[in-house]
């Protein structure tokens, strides 16, 4: 009886640093499966964000390129543009794209650039220890909204794929989910569209994840994966929001 | 070719794609924007990558992926966009990726003025960004030298893995001199298989590169450092440029000036020369490294009562100016914002002035 299941090449054998519970390592598995289906690891450039995924680079066996905060997607730019060749996707998380970076990925997703996002979104700001994000529910708990936030003073949290679904430009837009496992096939289905789009020269590809964050959210990892069903999904709908067809 | 009657910025764009760099991301900015759109229209015809990007902080990163995936890339800017542009430079600087910048420098600070300045003077050379690092930064004079110096800088920029500032104001921008460009001046490709994410397919090699700034252990970060500083250090050993003018007289004052504010010194030179006054010149071609030595070597001499900064500025290469004198003789500073340029009368009456009051 053969192998039937073994870790992704593009994966390293390092430990991660995630959180117990976090779903970080089930995305960045299921973007090594990926790499590994489409054969194209040795041409493969990852851009890491700020955020807990800064150290992403330890965790993936291609090369990769640190990026400042929020601006991976002007780096994965100016690659793409200097090597088209070269398949290059930007991971980031919400205050790294929605915050800091909105400028960057709107623009880049405007221009049509030819490479992919995933966007972790866990409605907090992980690695600096629970702060606001764009991306946080309204009266949601956080150490800089420590009264819940207050739509008032901070608006409504920002739906990212609806928002880049708006442009103009063709490209591909989803969002899912890694929190059950019925989500997480589909989630696969949707990181290798992306990719394929990329591998076509097709278009920019976007695939938000909501996520948990159990350390920030102060729940245990299966409180998380609970409330983020209840919540989060509620307000942030799974989806094909855009294709290039 | 022979000589081309070119507007500096237009210079400037033909100037790099003559060194071989073909790749070009900017924003537009006055006084500046004709390299822009120069390239526009001539990097399609070489086949070359043009792209304005959103911002000057998108365009910083633009530049850092580029050049970590190993191409040879510069941009253009001046003053309030090469702010924008510090953070990524200070990023480039510590991840050891070449890039060229040519600051036009405008009036400031804030959103300032469009005429020429010298204001920048210590965003380049102390570094505009965070964090220790350096650009190399180099001061052309005229058209002609901006040619000359922006393929030095790609040749430069390359050697010592780290950005390379071409600083210049709005004159040499704007206006039009006669250039000649090198023949067959192309700085030659280099390989940047050791550390560029190159794909590792390209390199053939199954070592994946990793090009990052981070170091959380303290020693490692400390080292990295140290690496970054012997770099500099070989900068101030090799890489030094000056002029001296008028310098074989016995000058009663010591002038030192760069790029366009150097010209009109030395029409200033000329006439108190005419008048039977010897004042000497010290020309810094690069600002960092700073020709410390060589000031120090001009203001020893003799008959030299006096060492005069004359910048655009409110006095920012003086504190270099000084450092290098080191007390020999008193050290003044003479310099106007807005960018009205000094004539050569206000100069002559500078000089004279000062030497009055230093005897």
């Amino acid at each position: 009886m053969g192998k039937t299941y073994k870790k992704p090449e593009a994966l390293s054998d390092n430990y991660t640093h995630y959180c117990p519970g976090c779903t970080h390592g089930i995305i960045h598995r299921l973007v090594a499966e990926v790499i590994d289906e489409l054969g194209i690891r040795d041409r493969t450039v990852g851009i890491a964000p700020v955020g807990c995924a800064v150290l992403a680079y330890n965790y993936f066996t291609f090369d990769f390129q640190e990026a400042a905060h929020g601006r991976a997607p002007a780096m994965a730019t100016g690659i793409k543009r200097v090597r088209p060749d070269l398949m290059v996707f930007t991971y980031q998380g919400d205050g790294d794209l929605a915050s800091i970076g909105m400028s960057e990925i709107i623009h880049a997703a405007n221009r049509g650039e030819k490479f992919t996002t995933i966007f972790v979104n866990n409605a907090v700001y992980g690695m600096t220890g629970g702060q606001m994000a764009p991306t946080t529910m309204p009266d949601q708990r956080t150490t800089t909204s420590p009264y819940g936030r207050n739509v008032e003073e901070a608006g409504m949290p920002i739906r990212m794929a609806e928002l880049l679904a708006t442009l103009a430009t063709p490209s591909y837009i989803s969002r899912h989910t890694v929190i059950r496992p019925k989500y997480i096939i589909k989630a696969k289905r949707a990181i290798k569209q992306a990719f394929t789009y990329q591998l076509e020269g097709r278009c920019f590809s976007l695939v938000e994840i909501i996520s948990t964050c159990p350390t920030n959210w102060g729940m245990t990892p299966s409180e998380a994966l609970d409330w983020s069903e209840e919540k989060l999904l509620a307000y942030y709908k799974l989806g094909e929001y855009k294709t290039p067809e | 070719m022979g000589k081309v009657l070119m507007k500096g910025n237009e210079a400037i764009g033909e100037a790099a794609i003559r060194a071989g760099c073909l790749n070009y991301f900017a924003y537009p900015i006055t006084p500046q924007t004709e390299v822009a759109e120069y390239l526009a229209r001539r990097l399609p015809e070489v086949g070359g990558v043009f792209l304005q990007g959103e911002s000057e902080v998108a365009v910083s990163y633009m530049l850092f992926g580029a050049s970590a995936c190993g191409a040879r890339v510069f941009t253009s800017s001046s003053s309030p966009g090469v702010s924008l542009m510090s953070e990524g430079l200070s990023y480039m600087t510590a991840a050891q990726c070449p890039v060229v910048v040519v600051n036009i420098m405008r009036g400031g600070p804030g959103l300032g003025g469009i005429l020429p300045s010298q204001a920048d003077y210590f965003q380049a050379t102390k570094g505009g960004g965070h964090g220790d690092y350096h650009l190399l930064v180099m001061a052309p004079a005229s058209v002609q030298e901006t040619v000359e110096m922006v393929m030095q800088a790609f040749s430069l920029a390359e050697k010592y893995r780290n950005p390379v500032m071409i600083l210049g104001d709005g004159l040499i921008g704007q206006m039009m001199e006669p250039v000649e460009f090198p023949e067959n001046y192309v700085v030659p490709p280099v390989n940047k298989d050791a550390w560029a994410t190159s794909g590792m397919g390209t390199r053939k090699s199954s070592t994946r590169n990793l090009v990052k700034t981070l170091y959380l252990d303290p020693v490692e970060l400390n080292n990295h450092n140290l690496l970054l500083k012997s770099k500099y250090d070989r900068m101030k050993r090799e890489e030094v440029r000056f002029e001296n003018y008028n310098t074989d007289t016995d000058y009663s004052a010591l002038i030192v000036s760069y790029g366009t504010m150097s010209r009109v010194c030395l029409t200033a030179i000329d006439n108190l020369k005419a008048d039977g006054l010897e004042v000497g010149m010290l020309r810094p071609q690069t600002l960092f490294p700073f020709p410390e030595k060589g000031v120090h070597a001009a203001a020893a001499k003799k008959s030299c009562k006096v060492v005069i900064s004359v910048e655009m500025s409110m006095g920012q290469m003086v504190e270099d100016v000084e450092r290098s004198v080191k007390g020999q003789r008193p050290v003044e500073w003479y310099g106007k914002c807005g960018g009205d340029v000094p004539t050569p009368e206000e100069i002559m009456d500078v000089v004279r002035t000062k030497l009055k009051q230093s005897s």
